[in-house]
Order: structure tokens, then sequence, then C-alpha cells
């Protein structure tokens, strides 16, 4: 557990030193936030019997950060530290395996915790959105567990990445549609319901909803049956992750 | 004596129908720098990586430090320092960080600041990764190795692609691990690296051990014939000979005798360098 303190310490340290992934996990968000809220701010949604956009928006994008900071964070970084060849630098040392990787979950998991904080604090500032105090260890849980689920899943994804230059692009070429389709960007009442169901498949559309149930006014605390679609996609994630994950790198 | 470091039988890897590695046997003993030499594609990194417990062999026998390494555990990786071929350290962490970072993975690692002076990065300390040089990059990686105070160090070409300067450095860091008593296995396919470091080299091509000695008798220098080259009325005579003192006295008094000169005689033996590419020409 020390030796996973130690990996987690210099993580932390990379992690903020590189520009990168400040501005995609940490200030994109932020960005986000700001515009959705400046464009779309006075007008309302109708879903929960109506509420306010920023009201929509801060879970929204709140769900995209945790997803950046785990799956599009953790699938980047490790295809670079793959190719590189430090993860198999690492695997001639004593450390277990398992430190590293445990390591990296912390990292992304601690820092979407940390985006929660801010957003909410933006939301609640900025705009007035409640922070449903009452509901906080639902909020806390559902994060929780779409964060070591969406950590699975990109570290399962690094297995489909051939090299540091395609990182990027499969990243968001999956993520991007899916925030589109799952109703992160666009609120759910202007989305046609073949397109949520469509959407319904993938496991970003159950974590929002999730969050969302946790976060907005009335919501419903904890959302088992989309926390448990979410978990299951986590497991399977695991489960891929365990058999193609590779340290050494695939190019050189 | 005591037992070897590493020890091979009859090794062999395939990759498919493709044999890279075909029966090598070799030994290395404790505390000396040893050196693996062979052109690119010989079978060089393939035969490391086995010794390294990275890759699966086909066959034969290996020993590293008394173990399998296909099966070692922590405790061998405590003793064992890994700088491989191509390998780019974290941009964002410092010297003393990268070397802090990889102490916490030993038991009993050496002194950071220790060895960042014997890697020669004394004044780069605090300097991230990413603005060091190619061969500053290259020392730090073999001070991550070494952090951990290995009884024996694997590192796979180390100088490839330095610059003159860059390897000079390079290469002072690597004779001063022999002062510490480390045992080096040093993959190279630079003939005056081999020279310069190793205490004894085999050499690899097409994998197989086509030759193995110390530097200084390598491929039998010694005893190979010397070539006498001059000039005899702006013509270029050559000769070959396996008795250089005899020959040259025969020349050079018939050429008193007759009062002539021999211009721009020459007597050369072969350099290690044509010996090594003598022996693992490619047919």
């Amino acid at each position: 557990m020390n030796l996973v303190l130690h990996q987690f310490r210099y993580d932390q340290k990379a992690f903020w030193r590189n520009p990168a992934s400040v501005f995609f996990t940490v200030a994109f968000p932020v960005v986000l936030l700001l515009i959705f809220a400046t464009v779309f701010g006075d007008q309302t949604v109708d879903v929960r019997g109506g509420i306010k956009t920023t009201t929509y928006y801060v879970p929204a994008i709140i769900t995209l950060s945790v997803i950046s900071a785990t799956m599009q964070s953790l699938a980047m970084s490790l295809v670079i530290a793959r190719e590189d060849g430090r993860l198999k630098r690492g695997r001639g040392t004593p450390m277990p395996p398992w430190v590293f990787i445990a390591g990296r979950i912390g990292n992304s998991i601690v820092v979407a915790l940390m985006m929660l904080v801010l957003l909410a604090a933006i939301g609640r500032l900025a705009y007035g959105v409640d922070i449903p105090w009452d509901r906080l260890p639902a909020i806390v849980l559902t994060l929780v567990v779409g964060a070591a689920s969406f950590c699975c899943l990109g570290i399962a994804l690094t297995a489909a990445i051939p090299s540091q230059d395609a990182a990027a692009p499969i990243v968001n070429a999956l993520l991007l549609p899916l925030y589109f389709l799952s109703g992160v960007f666009i609120p759910d009442d202007q989305l046609p319901s073949g397109v949520i169901h469509f959407a319904d498949a993938f496991p970003i559309r159950h974590f929002f909803e999730a969050f969302f149930d946790a976060y907005v006014p009335g919501g419903t605390a904890v959302s088992w049956d989309n926390l448990a679609a979410v978990a299951i996609w986590g497991v399977v994630g695991l489960l891929l992750a365990i058999r193609y994950f590779r340290w050494t790198p695939r190019s050189g | 004596m005591s037992d070897p470091v590493i020890s091979i039988r009859g090794l062999r890897k395939s990759y498919g129908d493709v044999e890279a590695v075909r029966g090598i046997d070799l030994e290395v003993r404790r505390g000396e720098v040893f050196a693996f030499l062979g052109p690119n594609g010989a079978g060089k990194t393939t035969t490391v990586e086995i010794l390294e417990g990275y890759r699966k062999r086909s066959a034969g026998e290996v020993s590293v430090l008394g173990e399998d390494p296909e099966h070692a555990g922590r405790a061998w990786r405590e003793r064992v320092g890994i700088v491989l071929q191509s390998c780019r350290l974290d941009p964002y962490l410092t010297v003393r960080e990268s070397l802090a970072l990889y102490a916490g993975y030993y038991d009993a690692p050496r002194p950071i600041d220790e060895t960042i002076e014997l890697v020669g990065l004394a004044g780069k300390a605090d300097a991230r990764a990413s603005s060091l040089s190619g061969g500053q990059q290259r020392r730090l990686d073999v001070g991550m190795a070494l952090i951990g105070d290995p009884e024996l160090l694997f590192l796979d070409e180390p100088t490839t692609g330095f610059d003159p300067s860059a390897r000079r450095q390079a290469w002072e860091t690597i004779a001063g691990l022999r002062d510490l008593g480390k045992t080096v296995f040093l993959t190279t396919h630079y003939m005056d690296e081999a020279q310069r470091l190793a205490d004894r080299v085999t050499v690899i091509s097409g994998g197989e051990v086509v030759a193995r000695g110390t530097p200084e008798d390598l491929g039998d220098r010694e005893n190979r014939p010397a070539r006498i080259t001059y000039r005899e009325e702006g013509r270029e005579v050559e000769l070959e000979t396996t008795t250089p003192v005899q020959t040259l006295n025969e020349l050079t008094g018939r050429a008193l005798a007759e009062g002539r000169d021999l211009e721009g005689l020459e007597v050369t033996r072969p350099s290690l360098e044509d010996v090594y590419l003598e022996l693992t020409e490619q047919t």
C-alpha cells in the first residue's frame, strides 16, 4: 500500500506538470460549462417538469469531466508510457505491476473528485445551481463507481490503440459522438427517442443518468439500475484489460 | 572461483519459422564487463531480453544469478538493473524525482545524490528529463538501473545514436561501474565500445557465436597475416605475410643493397574493426 501511495505521488506530480493533461482534463470541462451556461443560460430544459439549463449542464459537465479524468486520461497516458518503453522498464524492477496501475487509477479518481468539487462550486457560485448536500453520499458513490468503471474501460481501450499518435483520435472518436448522443452536450428533451435508445447501449448514457439523478433537485439519490449498468461495463473493461493489456511497445 | 553470474547452454529462440538465436553458450563472471557484440539483427536483444526475463526461450538452459529468469520473482529483480535499448523517461519528472521514484521500488536503494554524482548529472539534479540531452537522458536511465544497487547490470546498446562526446561520457560512466564491483552485460554493435569497456567479448552473427575472447586476442588477431605496403617506381605493392619481421628484413635489405627507397612503407595488422567485419559478414 505504501508503494501505491509512492507511485501515486509521482503520478500526481507528472499529471499537474503536463500541460495537455491539465488543459484537457481540468480546464476544458470548465470552459465547456462556461460556454453552455453563457449560450443557453436563461432557457429551461424540459426534463423533470422543467429545470434551468444551467441546472442541467452542471451535472452533465461533471459527468464529462469524470470520464475525461479517467477513461480518456488513462488511455492516453498509458499508451504514451507503453510506447515510450516506461511500462516495460517498470516491469524490470521489483515493483509489482498492479502497483503501477493502482497508482494511475488512484490519480484518476482523485482528479475526478477534484473536478466534482470545482464544477459544483462554479455551478453554485456563478449560476446558483444548488449542491444537494443531503445526497452527498449518493453523489460520491455514483462518481466513484463511475470513475472506477471508466478507468477499467480506459485501460482496456489501450489494447486497441497501436501508437501514441493514434491515441487522441481513437479516444475522441469514441467519446465525442457519445457525449452528443447521451445528452451530455444536447439536453435530452431535444434528442429523438431513437437516439437515446441507441445511447442506452453504452456506458456514458447510464453514468450520466445516474449522476444526473443524484445531483438535480427532486432526483432519486442512487439510481441503482443505471449504476449497475455502468459497473457491468466496468467489469467487462476489467476482464478485457486483464486479457489484452500489454506492457511492451507495439512499435519499434 | 565463484559461480558464474550468467550461464547459458544451447539457448534457442524462434519466432514462427525464423530462428533468431541458434544455440548460444556463454558464461559471465562476477565483476567483469562482458560485451555481447554483433550487427543489428544478430539476436543480441532477443538474447538479452531472455536473460532479463522479458522473453521466453524456445530451448536451452539459462541461469542468471542462480535463477531461471523466466520464473524469477521480486527478490531476483532486487539484484538486477536494466537499461533498455530504447526507453524515454517521464519528461515531467526531474532527475532527482525520477531516481526517487525508482528508489521507492527497492528494499535497499543507493543514496540518490551519490547516484546522481555517479552518472555525472550533479549539475542537472533538478532539471526535468525533457530538458536533458540524449546522452544525459541515457545516463539518467543508467542511474535508474543502478538505484536499487544491483549486482548485475544489463545495458542494451547504451550509446547507439550518440555523438562522440556523449559516447565518451557514457563510456566513463560505464567504466566507473566496474570499480563498483558490478557485473555488466553490455550489448553493442560498436567494436570500439567493446574494445574500450569490456574484459571479455563474445561476437554473434546470425544467432550464433562466431568468436569469443578478450578484446586483444579476439579472432586470433595476433596470428593473422600482417600487410606490408610500399610504392616502387610509382606502383603500389602489397604483400601479406605471417612472418613480417623476416619479410621486412629481406625487403629492406634488398632495397638498401640496390640503393633504392621504399616509398610510403607501412606495416599493418588487421584492426579489430577488420576482424569484426570479417567475422560478422553475412553469407
